[in-house]
């Protein structure tokens, strides 16, 4: 944290985290955001960046405009104004299903998976941007398409050992309990080998020991694959613990950016998390 | 062995090859209906129109002769050639293909995250479209469809039975080309909606459209993939009622016998519709065979409904469809 002097810019090059990690360029780059839904403005002239090798968190209260920031990021929402930068380029409007085969993955707040599908199923599907071999080798299951399929198995046998979820692989997920499941999800985003994975509440739901669980996963994700990685917190606690910079968001603006430590002596951050006294 | 109980298994088998017959129709309903969640009531029609248009194909016929005659007072009919079996069967496959784009483009495309109902109300409205579109272009009277299919009694079958029991039993060979054709494509789409990528997007696009717009899955590509393969298998189905039929009209009301089909089987399973096809085109056949006597005959016409009926009261879910599970 010594080397990052500026409180909200660090060196254009990147800097070192305290436990010695580097963290590269800028990887995505949001410019003057705005979202509206009708008269409703959700989100408000809100500017950030997410480095390459980062752990980033957006935190805010409720209704402070974070998911629909995630949303935005990963194209499910057009931005009324303002510009996404992923990559060194400029992101026109595009689809989500697109924005998936950019690199970018995420998971849901409530959940969303393939539920009647198996565990293996559900990981495997993560891979579809991957996946080289046209339809009609496919269809009929000749050469290239077979063994690319043997391939990729492999790979997701790697994510589910690596989640630890080698006994619920052939379980359709719908009967999985819920922490299984957010596991499950990240799995699938972990499939597409993502350049960043988005992680919309990923311990939203959970009891002490799984929060602990999903925290570790999401360390050994960004230290052991490098995946950049944005996530979207309620609880402060693992937020400040997890992350190297946080954006504050209340009421659809930003009202801090910077590591946990700057953020967590910063007044407004104190004021929207406290409230404050009127007098 | 009694002369009755060969007769009671050459019914059974009569009714396990005309049970195929419905299966292939079934098919198509549950290909939509796992990929979409919607009951496409224009199964049938797609069935006949694929039918119309081969015939048409085939014979050379020019497309809405009888619309553009009644306008201008011409006198058109045919192009005057006539095509190979297999080539019109192609080119058919390429307009059934046509049509699922088109489908997708100013039906589906409209309705994303709508109630099913109306969805369902969108293939009824499809139906009557595409039996009025089959209307004007190929007209309506009753076509002999020949693509070369061998029909009539097998007597390789009659001659070797008759050895070996000393009962000829009665089979069409259409019906064994059927069974044939049904087991082939109900494996080939097994295997593709389990272990292909396609397969796999496919059912992960009925399942949740979000999850599967996140992990990179276009859902046009997708629903066009549907409908088109749901469209050569009405063209599958349509060659084959149309060869043993007719190609007539009243063919889009096999659509109707396919519903206690997917009621027996399940909506969302392949062979299912394949064993429900079976149970009801052996128990009709067999219930004929053995009450009708008792109660006057024509059984046929409800004892599939019935049969259903009786299912859905102790397994709404059909034998192999997926078991509804919510967590709460």
């Amino acid at each position: 944290m010594s080397s990052l002097t500026h409180k909200d810019t660090p060196p254009a090059d990147g800097y070192v985290t305290e436990d010695g990690r580097t963290i590269g360029g800028v990887m995505m780059e949001m410019k003057h955001i705005t979202l509206r839904f009708g008269g409703v403005v959700a989100i408000q002239d809100i500017s950030f960046d997410i480095r390459e090798g980062e752990i980033r968190a957006i935190i805010g209260p409720n209704g402070a405009g974070k998911s629909s920031m995630l949303n935005v990021m990963s194209g499910f929402y057009v931005p009324s104004e303002g510009e996404v930068w992923f990559r060194g380029r400029k992101r026109p409007p595009m689809k989500p299903f697109q924005v998936a085969q950019q690199g970018l993955a995420r998971t849901f707040q409530n959940i969303a998976l393939f539920k009647g599908m198996s565990t293996l199923d559900n990981i495997m599907t993560g891979r579809v941007t991957l996946m080289k071999t046209g339809l009609l080798s496919q269809a009929i299951w000749w050469g290239k398409a077979q063994h690319e399929e043997s391939e990729h198995r492999e790979k997701v046998e790697e994510i589910i050992d690596f989640l630890e979820i080698q006994a619920i692989r052939k379980t359709p997920v719908g009967r999985l309990p819920y922490g299984l499941q957010k596991r499950v999800e990240l799995g699938r985003a972990l499939a597409a080998e993502p350049k960043l994975l988005l992680l919309d509440e990923p311990m939203a739901g959970m009891n002490v020991e799984e929060k602990e669980d999903m925290s570790r996963f999401i360390l050994d994700v960004n230290d052991e694959f490098g995946t950049t990685i944005a996530l979207i917190e309620h609880d402060m606690g693992v937020v400040m613990d997890l992350s190297d910079r946080v954006v504050v968001m209340d009421y659809g603006k930003k009202i801090g950016d910077g590591t946990p430590d700057e953020v967590r002596n910063n007044k407004a951050v104190i004021d929207a998390y406290l409230g404050v006294a009127h007098d | 062995m009694s002369e009755q109980f060969y007769f009671a298994l050459e019914v059974m088998m009569n009714g396990l090859m005309a049970g195929v017959m419905y299966s292939l129709v079934a098919l198509g309903f549950v290909l939509i209906f796992k990929a979409s969640g919607i009951f496409n009531y224009a199964q049938g029609v797609m069935a006949l129109f694929a039918a119309l248009t081969l015939v048409g194909i085939q014979k050379g016929e020019i497309p809405f002769a009888h619309v553009i005659n009644a306008t201008f007072g011409t006198n058109l009919s045919t192009f005057g050639w006539e095509l190979p079996s297999i080539v019109a069967i192609v080119l058919t496959a390429a307009v059934m293909i046509l049509m699922a784009v088109l489908i997708e483009k100013y039906v589906l495309k409209h309705l994303v995250n709508q109630e099913p109902i109306i969805l369902f109300m969108a293939t009824i409205g499809l139906a009557f479209f595409l039996e009025g579109l089959g209307d004007l272009m190929w007209g309506s009277e009753i076509k002999k469809l020949d693509v070369g299919l061998p029909q009539g009694i097998s007597e390789t079958i009659e001659t070797v039975t008759n050895n070996w029991f000393g009962y000829g039993f009665f089979i069409d060979r259409l019906d064994i080309i059927a069974a044939v054709v049904a087991a082939i494509l109900v494996t080939s789409l097994t295997l593709f909606s389990k272990y292909t990528k396609q397969g796999r997007a496919l059912r992960a696009v009925a399942d949740d459209h979000q999850a599967a717009l996140s992990v990179g899955i276009s859902l046009r590509f997708i629903w066009v993939l549907v409908w088109s393969i749901a469209g050569f298998v009405a063209l599958v189905a349509g060659i084959m009622w149309g060869t043993k039929s007719g190609v007539q009209f009243s063919l889009s009301l096999i659509a109707l016998k396919a519903l206690p089909v997917l009621m027996l089987g399940g909506f969302t399973s392949i062979p299912g519709a394949i064993v429900g096809g079976l149970i009801i085109g052996v128990g009709e056949k067999l219930f004929e065979f053995l009450v009708g006597p008792m109660v006057g005959g024509a059984t046929e016409n409800w004892f599939a409904y019935v049969l259903a009926l009786v299912f859905l009261v102790f397994r709404p879910q059909g034998l192999f469809g997926e078991k509804i599970i919510e967590r709460v």
